[in-house]
């Protein structure tokens, strides 16, 4: 754990310092000073929020990671010339990664509300959002270091996060209406409950409209959670699908990491 | 003493280093030559532990390497490429590296002058040039004291001012007894640095022993030749 630790710090130390997260946390900042500052409504600035924390998070996650990772590749090469396991040194990289950008994200979410005393109104949705963007930002680098462990050519590697990032936040939805239009004679709730845990944007969106119980306003896939489980119950399983979908990815990518030639 | 036995690695359907035996003796420069895609960089890669072997054995002093990943603190090792974090410092990396290995034994004075290193290593990565970065890989493979020393065509990035300083620092070792293992091209650079040299060929030796007795056996002067004259014998 003491080497974990190490490498998280100079991680952390080369992450906090390059221009994309100032960049990031600068957009939030300015994103949520907007918001507040044409529209005195709460509860419509989240949903602005959640609309563009679902979109922009996985994309920037995915570039960034896969990015960061293959940048990395000669100093990885000479980390694991060190006394250094393989396992720790995946770890230390992967939060190095992760915590820079979910803290730039966190900073330049929260401080809007700061600025405009909002936090103390509704205060369980800025938790929740704020806590949907790390989740989203652990997954997609999982994701993004999963495709850069397997795929060696950078080109390849990018396109594919870009490709994935896609599916899951615009193919995906037509993909399930295509589904319901199709086999709308059918009993399709069990199934749009799967599909909707195979994609970790919608579960990031039906954990927050869960809370605000309008989850029905926004899709056929949030409706059926609503029915099917309830709001409370919803809400725990879509908080551990979400989980599920950092740490399957990342001990896939650990796994592959630990084989692989450099 | 480095050992390796039976050691096989394929890539996919290729076959790149094929059921290699080799005795890397404690004390003596031993270079590894050969032409581009021979295996070289493989060899080393895989004793380094940085590729997967597909088969056989590797022992660092006795001890098989497998999974241990602590004998790294017996290797001091310069990689052909050197990036590093771009937002990082020299010093930053030196320090890292510091307090990863075990070795309270570090001295980087000698190095840092001749190289002219000093200020640059104030300075993040990004704004260094590739021969500067390339002699930081220098201070990492020798400011530790390692017992064995892997150098991967360590002066292809370095101006002649500093590759000649960087050739009396590898000879300094020599003479502190350290096992030195080396990968070049540049075959008077061999000739000048190493005792034993190692001749691969399409993942497998050709020829392993003296310099002398290359030299004596091809009937040349110069290296180079002995080596062009190895190879057009074994494409033949």
């Amino acid at each position: 754990m003491n080497l974990v630790k190490k490498i998280l710090l100079y991680e952390i130390h080369n992450t906090i310092r390059s221009k994309w997260v100032i960049l990031y946390t600068f957009f939030f900042f300015l994103v949520g000073y907007a918001l507040f500052t044409f529209s005195g409504d709460v509860s419509k600035s989240y949903i602005s929020l959640m609309n563009i924390i679902i979109i922009v998070i996985p994309l920037v996650s995915i570039i960034f990671g896969s990015i960061y990772f293959y940048y990395s590749r000669e100093f990885i090469e000479m980390m694991l010339s060190q006394p250094i396991d393989r396992k720790s040194l995946f770890l230390g990289i992967y939060l190095g990664t992760a915590i820079p950008l979910s803290a730039g994200f966190a900073l330049g979410f929260s401080l809007p509300f700061v600025l405009f005393g909002k936090v103390s109104e509704q205060i369980e949705g800025f938790i929740l959002l704020l806590l949907i963007g790390i989740l989203l930002t652990f997954i997609f680098i999982a994701l993004s270091f999963l495709i850069s462990v397997k795929q060696d050519d950078k080109s390849k590697g990018l396109g594919l996060a870009i490709l994935i990032w896609l599916i899951l936040a615009v193919v995906y939805d037509g993909f399930i209406l295509l589904i319901i239009y199709n086999f709308q004679d059918y009993p399709l709730e069990k199934a749009m409950i799967v599909l909707t845990t195979l994609n970790p944007i919608d579960l990031g969106r039906i954990l927050f409209l869960m809370k605000f119980d309008i989850a029905a306003l926004m899709g056929y896939t949030g409706a059926v959670f609503q029915r099917f489980f309830g709001s409370s119950l919803g809400m725990i399983i879509s908080f551990i699908c979400l989980l599920l979908w950092i740490i399957v990815p990342f001990f896939l990518s650990s796994r592959f990491f630990r084989k692989k030639d450099f | 003493m480095i050992t390796v036995k039976n050691l096989v690695k394929n890539f996919g359907k290729n076959s790149v280093i094929k059921n290699i035996d080799l005795t890397i003796d404690e004390g003596k420069v031993t270079a590894i030559v050969g032409p581009n895609g021979s295996g070289k960089t493989t060899l080393i890669k895989t004793i380094l532990g940085l590729v997967r072997s597909t088969d056989g054995i590797i022992e660092v002093d006795g001890r098989p390497v497998n999974d241990n990943y602590l004998y790294r603190n017996k290797i001091g090792y310069m990689p052909q490429i050197a990036r590093y974090p771009e937002n990082l410092t020299g010093n930053e990396i030196i320090s890292l590296i510091k307090s990863i290995r075990d070795s309270n034994e570090y001295a980087d004075k000698e190095i840092l002058s001749s190289f002219k290193l000093e200020r640059e290593m104030e300075k993040p990565f990004k704004n260094l040039s590739g021969g500067t970065k390339q002699k930081i890989s220098a201070l990492i493979a020798f400011a530790f004291n390692a017992k064995i020393i892997i150098l991967d065509e360590p002066t292809a990035g370095l101006d002649p001012i500093s590759s000649s300083y960087f050739k009396d620092l590898v000879l300094k070792q020599k003479e502190q007894k350290k096992t030195i293992i080396l990968t070049s091209h540049l075959m008077n650079e061999v000739q000048e640095l190493s005792d034993e040299i190692v001749f691969l060929l399409e993942g497998e030796i050709k020829f392993k022993g003296t310099i002398q007795s290359l030299l004596e056996d091809k009937k040349e002067t110069k290296l180079e030749r002995a080596i062009a004259d190895l190879m057009s014998q074994n494409t033949k």
